[in-house]
């Protein structure tokens, strides 16, 4: 019995080490499988979340990126925060409100309510507004080259949508990213 | 009085029973194996043709007719492709569906040369040993294969009403078939034209 328990206390140690908890998602989403097995860059990544319904999430890995992003919209007077709200925007695991009602949306308490049911939650994205340009160029320019680009959406996606995010992202020049898919065998 | 106590201690039995702690353990095991194996991501890296028309006017004219082929997704999953140039479009349409009967049979019966290149190029280094060296060298001699001459160029347009998942099953297609020459472009209005006759409809906008 000792040497078995040695061994399984062992695994677990293992496991809890090397276990890396994905971030509560406030939106589900189902990405679509694929063969490819490219592993995704583990640090200093821009996702932005493609739900099923069509709006646009973003979030970035650690809560130094974020901030550096919330700096560079501040300099920029695209956004207006005060400490309280920096510290709230540090925290969040995804944000996508439009431009003017973000202040609104850090104060709430149920944050993750309002990216889910608000009608009008979702970066804007389309030819009418198109947030989604200064969000990701401000990232580019307070997190540097180094930083992935990957985008996350669901299966069911309209395509509609994803050209809206693949236009605005050739209008600033950022041509290389990753789709993120789940693994699914290549059948024969 | 006071010898009565010291004399009479009980004997303890020296094993402890560990089932339960092992029983915890286990269990945990499971939890943690089951957490970290199935939240990994996978990724597709794409890069896109920049907006300079300049390069893709090029490229387009660098594909011969016989060597490309545009596949229009629809809505419906419903799939769509033509070989050769967009002005014959017309009478060299077909329909096929997703997976490896349909527009992977297709692909694969263009790119034969590079495939049976991939193959040997598999074979030879299997043999061999996996490092950083080997792997670098792998990669770039299949990267050389894929985008090497007589290899098809794919153009992937794709309508409003397709989803996300669609797009993704023809790029694993890319992938499988070792294709490396392939773009997403527009959608155009002359491609509508195309499917509307095969009774694919579109939203009006």
């Amino acid at each position: 019995m000792t040497p078995m328990s040695d061994v399984m206390v062992l695994l677990l140690t293992f496991f809890m080490l090397t276990a890396t908890f994905v971030k509560e998602e406030p939106v589900k989403i189902n990405t679509p499988g694929s063969v490819s097995e490219v592993k995704i860059p583990s640090n200093n990544l821009l996702t932005i979340y493609v739900e099923r319904n069509g709006k646009v999430f973003m979030s970035m890995d650690s809560p130094q990126t974020m901030e550096n992003l919330a700096r560079e919209m501040i300099a920029e007077g695209k956004l207006n925060l005060n400490a309280q709200e920096l510290e709230a925007f540090k925290q969040v695991p995804m944000f996508g409100t439009p431009l003017n009602t973000i202040n609104g949306w850090l104060q709430s308490d149920d944050r993750n309510g309002i990216l889910t049911k608000d009608p009008s939650a979702g970066i804007p994205c389309d030819s009418v507004s198109d947030e989604l340009r200064i969000w990701v160029s401000a990232a580019r320019k307070a997190n540097g080259d180094k930083m992935g680009l990957a985008i996350k959406a669901d299966r069911r996606t309209s395509y509609k949508v994803i050209k809206n995010v693949m236009n605005s992202l050739r209008d600033i020049d950022e041509n290389r990213y990753n789709l993120i898919t789940s693994l699914k065998g290549v059948e024969e | 009085m006071a010898k009565k106590g010291g004399s009479k201690q009980k004997k303890m039995n020296a094993r402890v029973d560990f089932t339960p702690m092992v029983d915890m353990i286990m269990l945990l095991v499971t939890f943690f194996m089951l957490c970290t194996t199935l939240l990994k991501p996978q990724t597709m890296q794409i890069s896109m043709p920049s907006d300079k028309d300049d390069i893709k006017d090029e490229q387009r004219s660098q594909a011969k007719a016989s060597e490309s082929i545009t596949i229009l997704i629809a809505g419906e999953e419903r799939l769509f492709y033509f070989r050769g140039k967009p002005e014959e479009a017309a009478q060299n349409l077909k329909e096929t569906q997703y997976g490896k009967d349909g527009i992977r049979k297709v692909l694969m019966e263009m790119n034969v040369a590079a495939l049976a290149k991939v193959e040997q190029l598999k074979k030879e280094f299997e043999t061999r040993d996996i490092n950083e060296e080997s792997k670098k060298e792998y990669n770039d001699r299949l990267s050389e294969i894929r985008s090497g001459k007589g290899t098809p160029t794919v153009i992937i347009k794709a309508a409003d009403e397709a989803t996300f998942e669609n797009l993704i099953q023809v790029l694993d297609e890319m992938n499988i078939c070792s294709i490396g020459k392939y773009v997403i472009d527009k959608f155009a209005d002359s491609d509508k034209a195309l499917l509307e006759p095969k009774g694919v409809k579109f939203a009006q906008n």
